[in-house]
């Protein structure tokens, strides 16, 4: 195995019996990207020269230092809408197509305190919106399992990055299924922590009341490793929790011998592609083999999930999106004739065609007169919907879901039908209406070899369960940092 | 027909925090532009707004002084708008859940007491400021994004120009005491927004209102409110409708104009701030706030009145402003004489104070100083008429009046025997007046005292030399 395709712990050891150094690794993952990232397109922008830099001046440093932290020296990327000081953060939007924040995302403060060496900025739907990162002012991002189909959105570049071996690992963010529908697609572990857990600061908002940031990586401990970077209060993230730190790789591996997992009809409803239901059923099994005991739970009101979602999502994307007026900072229409076409020049021209339309529907959904209707009635939803999972996690420990109805579509294809492509979201948008965590892993591969993925979701504050769920099926399964058919040169 | 004016008042205040309401920027006033920035008061994206729990803690104390309910769970709110001068285009603020409801003011307008009834006070973040004069066009300086205010609204409960001022005063005269506003209108920490309706006397039904914004002094909240309520009403008399809108008030000019219709209001489409927590405050906390008040202005009035024995004007006006009881407060602990304080510090400190244009805050006078000079003339060293030269003096280097005596030679002349000799001399000198006396014009006295003050340089001792002239005119005339 070529060193840019193993995951982090295995880097870990290979760094710590000094066999490689942090330039060997790094670059390795350079060249890997300068093969293949013509033909993925995940990032927007490289930092290869300054990322093997700091590669050579952390090796100088790391040879009269015995110890190394998890993710020191490791190479990786971040979704281009996480505030980087003085490296373009674009959103994938024309808007900010000059934006170079004065400041840092604090995930980004976190990683780069670890020792983390950022390779680049990924691509993404606009601003977050989207399931296929087709959504992208800049560039599509191509599916490495399948190079004519989409890696799913938003988070698209970060997941593929790490499909393609073109990152260790990389941060995304969801707010509706960003991380682990792309995840799902493109055959990586996704998840999104509890809302709350890690630091939204410096993540450009879209929803901010279900933004969560979470790691894209090769396997569930990686993921375990990236969580322990990133989680932990933030004073500047009034919603931030403050709790202990956890260690989520000590208990990785106790296994699931009498866990309860929950299994939801209405998550195996219409649409579900034969081949993720088989999957699925699969891994029922060998769940059942580890000793775990499956039972049926029902949720009441989940129909109402994907509505409600895009509502309270579409309403705050209006109110934090209005900021980009081309008054300060981004893009600014060239010609105008007052203050108010200056307004609508900029924001018609700045934004993209799904962009526009949330911020329509959110601006309909609070106007006055509509508010109670739409925004509040969608606020009531939200609140019944948490009931639902906490009468739903009174009977189960972990809930096992497909991640999305079906494996990745070709690109084009749902472009032209909104609602279709909002569709994709609807195994994943409950989570974040109820705030809790949830982690994609793959689980096999459809008809046409491409990767199948199992949604598994806890109560909140529940990822050590989660995590331990998903390595105990990894481990029995196999199903373990799986490779894209790419090849070594594309 | 009589008409009645009907007018409820939102005063915006800025707190006097030392930092703005989500940052950490100062809040100081009058800096170089754009100096007092940082990504979060810029609005940049993806940075979060954190509480500033002084914001919080000022807001609760206020609204405890203006007697108002402290909600125990209230929230913030966005209130969506373009404008250059709000960089997140939403105006963090209060919507259906403000931290204070139901308060109430008593204020007095010729010697009639009334209640002014308080609907809520909420915690808003104020906007910053277009510069529209340069030749580089308009320029926005965003020191004041963020600064921290709370919105005060009445209930409709002012019926006159008189009594908008005296309640708009009552609330700077409380909130200055409580400490959490300087309340200076001049750098606009204190802004009225006036809404206003006519109905005909002894209706219970409020008429169509209008809404005047931003008035900036307590002469632009009454030109506004004579302007207004007398618009409307010759409206009426033509048989107009009053036509509900939002009217922009041009001080220079004195009169007001149309800016926005009822269908040309913004839909500000609030909804609950998610970046921020629910302010949740438990009673102890509000109990702790409650119990640190400082004596407000009303109690400290009565206690004037009642320990002091101050007529109930002088314990008003001295109670006006904090500072202003303070100095009072503290040179009457040095020197027990309240009426005497009192008069000088209502008669002949306030004109210096408004020639020089310093306000009380900054007066270099001490109470000690004062009482030290009152003690002067008390004890006859310096004449009244000197003393209030002296204080001219402290005013403006700020010395003691013992030292201003003595440098200048001020001091009274109470010797008899140098006096007698000056008042001989004069007195034959004048022997007209001598005469007239004689003859029962007792006016004359009155001539030869000026003369005695003239050679004295007003030093004489008013009442030694009186005694002295008499005695020695009537020597004269035997």
């Amino acid at each position: 195995m070529e060193l840019y395709q193993k995951t982090i712990h295995e880097i870990n050891d290979l760094l710590d019996k000094k066999e490689v150094t942090v330039t060997d690794v790094t670059q390795a993952v350079v060249n890997r990207i300068n093969a293949v990232e013509k033909a993925t397109d995940a990032y927007l922008s490289l930092q290869t020269e300054a990322a093997l830099e700091a590669a050579q001046g952390l090796d100088a440093e790391l040879s009269g230092r015995a110890k190394r932290t998890s993710l020191e020296g490791i190479p990786y990327g971040l979704k281009d809408n996480m505030c980087t000081k003085g490296i373009l953060t674009t959103c994938a939007s024309k808007m900010l197509y000059n934006f170079n924040p004065p400041y840092n995302a604090e995930v980004y403060d976190r990683l780069s305190e670890e020792g983390g060496i950022l390779l680049g900025k990924t691509n993404m739907d606009e601003f977050a919106m989207g399931s296929s990162t087709e959504n992208s002012a800049y560039k599509k991002t191509r599916n490495p399992w399948d190079l004519n189909k989409v890696p799913g959105g938003s988070s698209g570049g970060s997941a593929v990055a790490v499909a393609a071996d073109t990152a260790f690992y990389t941060l995304g963010s969801d707010t509706g299924g960003s991380i682990r529908q792309p995840a799902s697609f493109c055959g990586v572990v996704g998840m999104k922590p509890t809302y709350g857990l890690v630091s939204r600061y410096g993540l450009v908002a879209f929803a901010s009341s279900l933004d969560q940031i979470g790691p894209f990586t090769k396997d569930v401990e990686d993921c375990a490793l990236v969580l322990n970077a990133i989680v932990g209060h933030d004073a500047k993230d009034s919603t931030s929790l403050n709790l202990e730190k956890t260690d989520y790789t000590q208990t990785l591996k106790q296994g699931v011998k009498g866990l309860k997992i929950g299994v939801a009809k209405e998550f195996f409803g219409e649409g579900l592609q034969p081949e993720v239901r088989k999957s699925l059923e699969d891994a029922i099994a060998i769940y059942k083999t580890l000793g775990a005991s499956i039972v049926d739970v029902s949720f009441q009101h989940l129909d109402y999930a994907l509505s409600a979602y895009y509502m309270i999502s579409s309403a705050e994307a209006s109110s934090n999106l209005a900021r980009y007026d081309g008054i300060r900072y981004g893009f600014r229409a060239e010609e105008y004739s007052d203050l108010v076409d200056l307004y609508k020049k900029t924001r018609s021209q700045g934004f993209g065609d799904e962009v526009k339309r949330r911020i329509m529907l959110g601006t309909y959904a609070l106007s006055s007169g509509y508010y109670d209707a739409y925004y509040k009635k969608a606020m009531q939803v939200r609140t019944i919907i948490k009931a639902d999972f906490d009468q739903v996690f009174g009977g189960c420990d972990v809930l096992l879901t497909p991640t999305a109805p079906t494996t990745a579509f070709g690109i084009g294809e749902k472009t032209s039908n909104p609602l279709e492509m909002y569709l994709t979201d609807i195994y994943t948008v409950p989570v974040n209406i109820a705030g809790i965590p949830g982690v994609s892993i793959p689980c096999g591969l459809d008809n046409n070899g491409m990767p199948i993925g199992m949604q598994l979701l806890g109560p909140i504050l529940s990822e050590e369960t989660l995590l331990k769920t998903a390595w105990a099926f990894e481990h029995e399964s196999g199903l373990t940092n799986l490779k894209a058919p790419l090849g070594t040169e594309v | 027909m009589e008409y009645e004016i009907v007018i409820g008042m939102e005063i915006h205040i800025e707190l006097g925090t030392k930092t703005k309401i989500f940052c950490s920027c100062p809040t100081e006033f009058g800096q170089d532009e754009n100096t007092h920035t940082c990504p979060v008061c810029l609005g940049m994206p993806g940075v979060l707004p954190v509480l500033n729990e002084k914001v919080v803690e000022y807001a609760t104390r206020a609204g405890l002084a203006l007697n108002c309910e402290i909600a125990h769970f209230s929230k913030m709110d966005r209130k969506n708008y373009f404008y250059p001068d709000l960089p997140k285009a939403y105006q963090t603020s209060q919507f259906d859940l403000p931290i204070c409801t139901g308060g109430v003011v008593g204020i007095e307008v010729d010697g009639v007491k009334k209640d002014i009834g308080i609907t809520r006070i909420h915690i808003e973040e104020d906007a910053g400021k277009l510069l529209h004069e340069s030749a580089d066009g308009t320029l926005l300086d965003v020191n004041r994004c963020g600064v921290p205010l709370i919105e005060i609204v009445t209930e409709p409960d002012l019926r006159s120009a008189e009594e908008a001022r005296a309640f708009a005063e009552k609330v700077r005269n409380i909130l200055e005491y409580t400490g959490v506003s300087d309340c200076k209108m001049e750098q606009g920490s204190m802004r009225f927004d006036v809404n206003l309706s006519i109905r005909e006397k002894g209706s219970e039904v409020l008429g169509t209102r209008t809404e005047m914004k931003n008035l900036n002094s307590f002469r632009a909240l009454i030109r506004a409110v004579q302007y207004e309520s007398k618009r409307q009403i010759i409206e009426l008399k033509k048989g107009h409708t009053i036509i509900q809108e939002t009217r922009k008030w041009d001080d220079t000019k004195g009169t007001s104009s149309s800016l926005r219709s009822k269908e040309e209001a913004h839909d500000y489409r609030y909804f609950p701030e998610p970046d921020l927590v629910p302010i949740v405050l438990e009673p102890a906390y509000i109990e702790k706030i409650k119990s640190e008040l400082p004596e407000l202005p009303e109690a400290k009035k009565q206690r004037y009145i009642d320990e002091y024995k101050l007529p109930e004007y002088d314990a008003g006006v001295l109670t006006t402003t904090g500072v202003t009881a303070r100095f009072f407060e503290d040179a009457v602990a040095l020197y027990n004489e309240p009426k005497q304080i009192s008069n000088w510090m209502m008669v002949e400190i306030p004109p210096l104070l408004k020639e020089n244009e310093v306000s009380m805050e900054n007066i270099s006078i001490t109470p000690a100083q004062l009482v030290e000079l009152l003690k002067l003339v008390k004890n006859n060293e310096i004449s009244g008429n000197t003393g209030k030269e002296v204080l001219k003096e402290m005013f403006s280097t700020g010395k003691n009046p013992g030292d201003i005596v003595k440098e200048k030679g001020l001091a009274q002349m109470s010797d008899t025997g140098e006096l007698e000799a000056i008042i001989e001399k004069i007195v034959s000198d004048n022997p007209k007046s001598v005469e007239d006396i004689g003859a029962g014009n007792e006016k004359a006295y009155g001539f030869l005292t000026g003369q005695v003050m003239k050679a004295t340089k007003g030093k004489a001792n008013a009442q030694v030399a009186n005694e002295i002239i008499r005695a020695v005119v009537a020597k004269h005339l035997a």
